[in-house]
């Protein structure tokens, strides 16, 4: 760039807003409250200039700060244990978290949200959410294997539901598809308090040797900045700030230009030539740019690292020549990186570069100056310390209370009548959006990829190798119940960890780590706020309980249309290891003649359940936890699993035995014979609550006739209560509870197929 | 380093480069696959050579030199990207112009196998005829498809029988076949047609063709994914040859055995 370029622009410097002091700035637009913009005056002693406005508004959003949750957010650090840590090789903080899994390696993961975008542009918002995190997973020095997205849309049949499926799950599969990632799960909810806020989630997972973990910062004074990637445009402009931090409100213009534009081929491009770099170690420190792009890149390498970052703003590559340096700043342009080089390695970037057709720009340097300075064609515009940007934002401790509307609702616990026709309430749970197969979703992301998949949908968590020596490989599963948390979110936090627990272990794997995207409305609404605390209260606790430690996630708040809040929705990812994926438990029996057994108790709890959703209820409280519990059945789930003792197994939540049953029927298109009198007279209940309620702490297993005694001993050994209730049946293509109906495999099949078909077809 | 010092890629992460399979009388045939920026399903179809019993290594679609393989697939994946049309632009790769004109020979052509991404880059080298549009329902689509091997007679599918059906993974975004029906007529006439889908068409290809052949057999492309139910544990449900475990589906092996044993002779 040359002189000719910066005259195009009135380009105000350092030196001009030391000189004009007075001048109004655009710090509303840009979502900064006053007393914020006020503080930045503070700390530079001086008005900012206009590219410094633009980082530190973009740097302070709710987004990027965490300025309302941070207070809460904590909790997640002090309730860690030592004995929690043991599998930690990198915590919260970094681009994502890391742990131990055994043999050298280790496992990188991270949801996140995209929901702002992907309501205003489904296709794109979608599918740079996959870009982002998939991006965050390679910063840490990790090759993504696997991605999966917890989708949730408004009501079914409501008019715009159509658009948003559509884009979005084209989105997601359009992008993770052409990445080569295998899209092993996720959850699909409908629910119309999603129907002006839906919720797109996504979460990736890496691995890497030990050795080759890389954390984001720039050290060593003299080393060499670099931008590589795409061309930095005009998309995603005020994205974290103004979309991602703000709630929708219809007097304001649209949002679309706020939205990035994704291209999975450079991001394809960019993992190889990332994993090369690293392999090749020439790289001393790296950084995505997302949220906030290079006003996040170098402000958090340069306060990570020495302090001090030189950099010349005219030498980023544009797509869009006109761009503004504020607009550089703030692009949020997909598929670039940050790198830190020595000038001993430039010359190996370079010709790793050029192999892969990748661009790439020297930016500037590192010092030791604690200072970021900006320099546009030679003249400074941004002189500031870089934690002022990256670290020090505002944080609030926002009011809360908690809501008054709440005791009216938890007393008004479900007490419709109960219906005596159970075939056809178990087609109905069977058909309805929440409980219907996801198939028409599924079908449209690649599974095999990579070939190292074991499980995915609809088994309960999904299932990679990692090591194809030994077959050390880790499960995955996502959960959240927005309507449990909005209940009680405390309970609901909690609830939606006990669930996600519970399925990596029902497919054997061990329990390991935490990851969460909080998913809440505006911060600024003392209830809203009261749900967000209670929840992060919960969710601590409960980690603490289970021994399983959060290392990383995300929050979204402003979910909120006018006055309208989504459900409190915690979005729970853990991840679980197995020394073998060989041994992974699918979510159906196949084997005839083996016992099909009961795990746990059955209460009735049907307050916030599927079935009381269908009939229009939502009050009560969400069903009891009992974390002790949840502990032993995985622990009995997991040595099954190990000792060869079961050969399907699924858990109970939504939709409980009902659903469980279904679905393991349904997994390999095998009947059974189940007999419910005995666990109505062990738990008290009637045949109605044994199959719709969600009691927690169960799950039905598959066990084979030569394994039932050293089964049952184990659970008596621990305890826990077992009960058998059925066998499997392959002669009888039928789902048949004895006494009470008998359901043929393709009529439920078709009940459970064709909804979403019928409405997206 | 230096560039020319970069020419095959490195592979990163848990995948093997894999290669040779010691124990195998298939080992001394190395067939290469071919990376371009991107490919997807390369180690995959690396690992299902090495499976399979055979050699593998990885051919860089920027280099002029096929390195002695004796074979060569060309994996599923997205190529270039594929904005413009699927493979419209890697057949003008380096490698393809290699691949095209051993392909081509006489008696001993290079065995070439494109499977999804490949089978398109085929067509567009017009190594094979005809082209593939986006399918019918518009919707990228992953299944585990059946399919009849029609022509058991060709280099990849000798290790079948004839009419024999096999159950493998398929997943793309533009799959459906199309040709003109005099082409499609001397396709079926010369018994070109090498693999059909069976209960269902997942995307509108004309005539249910799922894979064919040129016409001395060393050239075969196809879209649904063999080298995706090679391994027990990681491939389809089912099998057509019966009951299997859970992933247990191993029915495109044969794909790769085919080709080996061919080799070896």
């Amino acid at each position: 760039m040359t002189a000719e370029t910066s005259r195009r622009f009135n380009i105000d410097t350092v030196a001009n807003a030391e000189a004009t002091p007075g001048q109004a700035l655009p710090w509303a637009e840009l979502g900064l409250k006053e007393n914020e913009y006020q503080r930045v005056e503070e700390i530079l002693g001086r008005r900012p200039t206009g590219a410094e406005l633009a980082m530190y508004s973009v740097m302070w959003s709710e987004h990027c700060s965490y300025k309302s949750s941070k207070v809460h957010l904590r909790q997640f650090g002090e309730k860690v244990t030592d004995a929690m840590k043991e599998h930690l090789l990198v915590g919260i903080g970094e681009n994502a978290g890391v742990v131990d899994i055994g043999d050298g390696w280790a496992v990188t993961f991270k949801v996140e949200s995209h929901n702002h975008p992907s309501f205003v542009e489904p296709y794109q918002g979608a599918a740079t959410g996959v870009g982002g995190i998939v991006r965050d997973i390679i910063s840490m020095g990790a090759r993504p294997v696997a991605v999966m997205d917890p989708l949730r849309f408004g009501a079914i049949d409501h008019p715009d539901t159509a658009r948003l499926v559509h884009g979005i799950v084209a989105g997601i599969g359009g992008y993770g598809n052409s990445l080569g990632l295998p899209n092993i799960g996720g959850e699909v909810v409908f629910d119309s308090v999603y129907q002006g806020n839906p919720l797109v989630n996504a979460l990736a997972v890496g691995v890497l040797r030990h050795e080759d973990i890389r954390l984001a910062n720039a050290s060593g004074a003299g080393n060499r900045v670099v931008l590589f990637g795409a061309r930095t445009g005009g998309d995603g402009i005020g994205g974290a700030s103004v979309l991602a931090s703000e709630s929708f409100d219809s007097s304001k213009p649209s949002k679309r230009p706020a939205v990035q534009v994704g291209d999975p081929f450079a991001e394809k491009v960019l993992i190889e030539c990332c994993l090369e770099l690293f392999k090749a170690s020439v790289v001393e420190g790296i950084q995505d740019l997302g949220a906030a792009g290079i006003s996040c890149a170098t402000s958090e390498l340069a306060s990570n690292g020495d302090g001090g970052m030189h950099v010349e703003l005219t030498n980023v590559l544009l797509r869009d020549p006109s761009l503004t340096p504020g607009e550089i700043l703030m692009s949020e342009s997909q598929e670039r990186m940050m790198a830190v080089v020595t000038p001993g390695n430039v010359a190996d970037f370079e010709a790793i570069m050029d192999k892969w057709a990748v661009e790439y720009s020297w930016l500037g340097e590192v010092t030791d100056t604690g200072r970021l300075i900006i320099e546009w064609d030679g003249e400074k515009i941004v002189d500031v310390d870089p934690r002022t940007v990256a670290h020090e934002g505002p944080v609030y401790e926002r009011p809360y209370h908690r809501p008054e509307w709440l005791d009216g609702v938890q007393a008004n616990g479900f007490a419709a009548e109960r219906p005596t026709d159970l075939r056809a309430a178990v087609l109905e749970l069977m058909a309805s959006p929440n409980m219907c197969s996801k198939d028409w979703v599924t079908d449209q992301y690649d599974r095999y990829v990579q070939g190292n998949t074991a499980l995915a949908m609809p088994d309960d968590a999904g299932v990679v190798r990692v090591d194809e020596e030994t077959g050390l490989g880790v499960a995955i599963s996502t959960d959240a119940n927005g309507r449990y948390s909005y209940l009680n979110p405390y309970e609901g936090a909690r609830l939606a960890l006990a669930e996600a627990y519970r399925n990596v272990a029902t497919s054997g794997a061990e329990p390991l780590a935490v990851t969460d995207c909080l998913n809440f409305g505006s911060p600024e609404d003392p209830e809203v706020m009261w749900q967000f605390a209670e929840t992060v209260r919960g969710l601590a606790d409960a980690c603490q309980e289970l021994g399983v430690p959060v290392t990383g996630g995300n929050v979204s708040l402003y979910n909120q249309t006018g006055g309208i809040a989504i459900h409190p929705t915690p979005v729970v990812g853990v991840l679980g290891v197995f020394d073998d994926v060989a041994r992974r438990t699918p979510s159906g029996w196949r084997e005839d003649g083996q016992a099909v057994y009961l795990l746990g108790t059955t209460a009735d709890e049907l307050d916030g359940s599927e079935w009381a959703n269908l009939r229009g209820h939502l009050g009560g409280q969400p069903p009891v936890l009992d974390l002790a519990a949840e502990k032993t059945l995985a622990a009995i789930l997991v040595n099954c699993s190990r000792d060869g003792m079961i050969d399907g197994a699924h858990d109970l939540s939504e939709g409980g035995l009902a659903a469980g049953l279904s679905e393991m029927a349904l997994r390999f298109g095998v009947g059974a014979r189940i007999g419910l009198d005995e666990l109505c007279e062990r738990d008290g209940i009637d045949a109605f609550t044994a199959l719709f309620s969600e009691s927690q702490a169960r799950a039905v297993v598959a066990v084979p006739r030569s394994e039932e005694v050293r089964f049952n001993d184990m659970c008596t050994a621990r305890n826990f209560p077992t009960i058998r209730i059925g066998v499997v049946d392959t002669e009888n293509q039928a789902l048949d509870v004895q006494g009470y109906f008998n359901l043929p495999i393709d009529q439920l099949r078709e009940a459970h197929e064709g909804t979403l078909p019928k409405y997206f077809g | 380093m230096t560039a020319a010092g970069l020419e095959t890629p490195l592979i990163g992460g848990p995948q093997p480069v894999a290669s040779t399979n010691g124990d195998s009388p298939l080992n001394g045939v190395t067939v290469g696959v071919v990376t371009f920026p991107g490919s997807l399903d390369d180690r995959d179809a690396v690992r299902a050579v090495r499976l399979a019993g055979g050699s593998a290594i990885h051919l860089w679609h920027g280099d002029h030199d096929l390195r002695n393989v004796d074979a060569v697939i060309i994996p599923g994946g997205f190529s270039y990207g594929d904005y413009l049309r699927a493979g419209a632009i890697s057949r003008f790769a380096p490698l393809m112009e290699q691949i095209t004109s051993a392909a081509s020979g006489g008696a001993d052509a290079l065995p070439v196998l494109g499977i999804c991404n490949g089978f398109q880059v085929l067509t567009e080298a017009h190594l094979l005829p005809g082209s593939m549009i986006k399918n019918n329902h518009l919707h990228f689509i992953c299944r585990d498809q059946r399919l009849r091997v029609e022509n058991a007679g060709t280099f990849w599918t000798s290790d079948y029988g004839q009419g024999e059906e096999i159950v493998i993974p398929l997943k793309n975004q533009d799959g459906q076949f199309v040709a003109d029906n005099r082409t499609l007529d001397e396709l079926e006439g010369e018994g070109r047609v090498v693999f059909r889908y069976v209960d269902g068409n997942p995307n509108g290809s004309r005539r249910d063709i799922a894979g064919i052949s040129n016409a001395a057999g060393n050239v075969v492309g196809l879209m649904p994914h063999p080298e995706h139910a090679v391994e027990a544990g990681f491939g389809p449900d089912s099998s057509a040859r019966g009951e299997v475990g859970v992933r247990g589906g191993t029915d495109g092996l044969g794909i790769f055995t085919s080709v080996l044993k061919k080799l070896v002779g």
